[in-house]
């Protein structure tokens, strides 16, 4: 139950960093990524997964 | 980075003393020495019509002044990807260096980038007196952590740099006190309605309270989030500039509106820009065919918001990381790795001091040589002769002084019994390149100041003369290196009489293309 960025749709924008309630993104080699171990898709915290809600490039998807 | 930019060589002219032949000033006619108090109204850049502290705060910002514009630079740095809201004329996936456009960059930076390129430009560019956070998203989305963590180490190491950041609005309540904080004096809301049906068709979504919203209620919450952060700003005395983008058919008049409501709340200046639309950005109204305005429905839409709040005319709708002055891009110059190798930079004002100084001493003799040059048209032609638009060939101070065929743009401006005021700019490609003219280039300029009588240029050659003078469009050289108010007020002077003669054509009626595409570009 996690999910995960398309870095190739990924603009490296940053604003799904700065949303998770998690900590679990990061910027690896250029582009951000998602720890699965971290990622709980905000379920118990938020309405949505909140990276896929501010991502301008619609690229956090299910892993 | 070897050349230290001198001030002789910003003006082009050798001479560092305001100019000696200047017109003497009138007996103060109508006592009111103000361009504003003319029938044009809305020009007033100046201590007459404004309150003193205002003035001390816009007379060096290019953005805010249109006076200032022709004299100081402004930078802005890309620091703050993120976004927050969806716009219809936006596609963050773009970026192109040849492209000049809000939300576009080259480069994003981190706060510390930031701060060295700010020292390097600074060093190079005694005109820079403001630097600015303009995105390439949001500057107060992602919580606005990049934006002010620039601002807090700049504020320290850079004093006499004018801080500013531009913001869709929809964070900006939250921040109000931080921007109040770090002395941000200038800041810059993106309106484009106050009516959410209308807001409806711009924005598909926003991301607020932690939750997606599309739709009416989407529009809803951006519309109250802007005016209460206007409210919020102004009751505070911090400067407000007010961009909205004019989309035909969608809110071209209610752009009234707009202005009436933004000006109600204590906006500074409301800047009526129009829509950059090509399917080649990839944005929704690229794509589905959604037109810009053309140069008059722009002025038509201008000139109807004036009286409300004062209109800004010289924005040039700036990349996110534009360096200079308006009008120019020197971003090239200061890419992250030439910055990289500059090594060590230090804090040195005392170029940019002098400058100011120099400003400052012409400007209190430009004010009377426009104001006698506006009497001696007012008493000579009367007002029966409807104004003119000429176009006219910068690189800044306000002079003639670029060659037709090197222009990047072209400055308008409106001239008329009620006197000389700056209306607007076009883009165009330069048309003169390796010393050779190009004929597709020559049509592109001529469709871009077709609505104007002449065009004013330090220079010009031949063809481009005699092509100008066939579309009806007098080319100017005699004014070279002349002010460019003064000059305009004379030509026109010189117009009525042959107009009275019979000599000459009106060209009211006639209407221009703006041109969306690059500043810095080389032609495609």
């Amino acid at each position: 139950m996690a999910y995960k960025i398309k870095s190739a749709e990924c603009t490296v924008c940053g604003a799904c960093e700065a949303e998770c309630p998690n900590i679990a993104i990061s910027l690896k080699k250029g582009t951000y990524v998602i720890d699965p171990a971290k990622c709980t898709e905000c379920q118990g915290q938020f309405d949505s997964p909140q990276c896929a809600a501010v991502c301008p490039a619609d690229c956090c998807v299910p892993a | 980075m070897s050349n230290v930019v001198s001030l002789d060589s910003i003006f082009g002219l050798g001479e560092l003393a305001p100019p000696a032949a200047m017109p003497a000033a009138p007996e103060a006619a109508s006592g009111c020495s103000s361009s504003s108090c003319g029938p044009l109204g809305e020009m007033g850049d100046g201590p007459a019509d404004m309150d003193p502290a205002v003035w001390e705060k816009v007379k060096n910002h290019p953005c805010y002044s249109e006076e200032a514009h022709h004299y100081f630079a402004r930078m802005h740095v890309a620091v703050a990807p993120a976004c927050n809201i969806q716009c219809n004329y936006c596609n963050r996936k773009y970026d192109c260096s040849n492209e000049s456009r809000p939300g576009v960059v080259s480069e994003k930076l981190t706060p510390d980038q930031a701060l060295k390129k700010i020292l390097a430009v600074a060093q190079e560019i005694p005109q820079l007196s403001v630097i600015g956070i303009a995105g390439p998203g949001d500057s107060l989305a992602a919580n606005g952590r990049n934006t002010f963590a620039t601002f807090e180490m700049l504020q320290k190491k850079a004093p006499d740099l004018k801080l500013c950041l531009s913001t869709n609005g929809l964070a900006l309540p939250e921040h109000v006190d931080t921007i109040a904080q770090y002395n941000i004096d200038h800041v810059t809301i993106t309106i484009n309605m106050v009516d959410p049906e209308v807001g409806a068709r711009i924005y598909p979504w926003i991301f607020h309270k932690h939750k997606r919203w599309t739709g009416i209620d989407a529009a809803k919450i951006l519309h109250e989030q802007q005016m209460l952060g206007l409210e919020m700003l102004t009751s505070r005395g911090i400067l407000v500039k007010v961009n909205s983008v004019m989309i035909p058919g969608i809110n071209d008049e209610h752009l009234l509106e707009v202005n009436k409501a933004v000006k109600s709340r204590g906006a500074f200046l409301h800047n009526i820009m129009p829509l950059i639309s090509d399917p080649a950005h990839g944005t929704y109204f690229g794509l589905n065919g959604q037109r810009g305005p053309t140069a008059q429905e722009l002025k038509v839409v201008q000139d109807a918001c004036e009286g409300g709040a004062k209109l800004m005319r010289h924005c040039r709708q700036c990349r996110a990381d534009a360096v200079g002055l308006l009008g120019e891009d020197r971003g090239e110059e200061f890419t992250a790795d030439k910055i990289e190798a500059m090594g060590a930079i230090d804090y040195d004002d005392e170029a940019r001091r002098s400058y100011r100084e120099h400003v400052e001493a012409e400007r209190a003799g430009r004010h009377a040589s426009k104001a006698a040059a506006q009497a001696d048209v007012r008493d000579s032609v009367g007002t029966a002769v409807d104004p003119i638009l000429i176009a006219v060939a910068t690189k800044g101070g306000e002079r003639i002084n670029e060659h037709f065929g090197h222009a990047k743009e072209f400055q308008i401006y409106e001239v008329g019994p009620g006197g000389a005021k700056f209306v607007g700019h076009r883009r165009v490609d330069q048309y003169c390149e390796g010393g050779s003219g190009d004929v597709d280039t020559l049509d592109g300029v001529l469709a871009a100041i077709n609505d104007c009588t002449a065009v004013f240029v330090a220079k010009i050659g031949g063809c481009p003369s005699k092509s100008l003078a066939e579309a009806g469009i007098e080319p100017v050289d005699r004014f070279a290196f002349d002010y460019i108010e003064e000059s305009a007020l004379a030509y026109f002077k010189d117009y009525a009489e042959r107009l009275g003669q019979g000599v000459v054509q009106s060209r009211a009626g006639q209407d221009a293309v703006i041109r969306t595409g690059a500043l810095t570009a080389r032609r495609a």
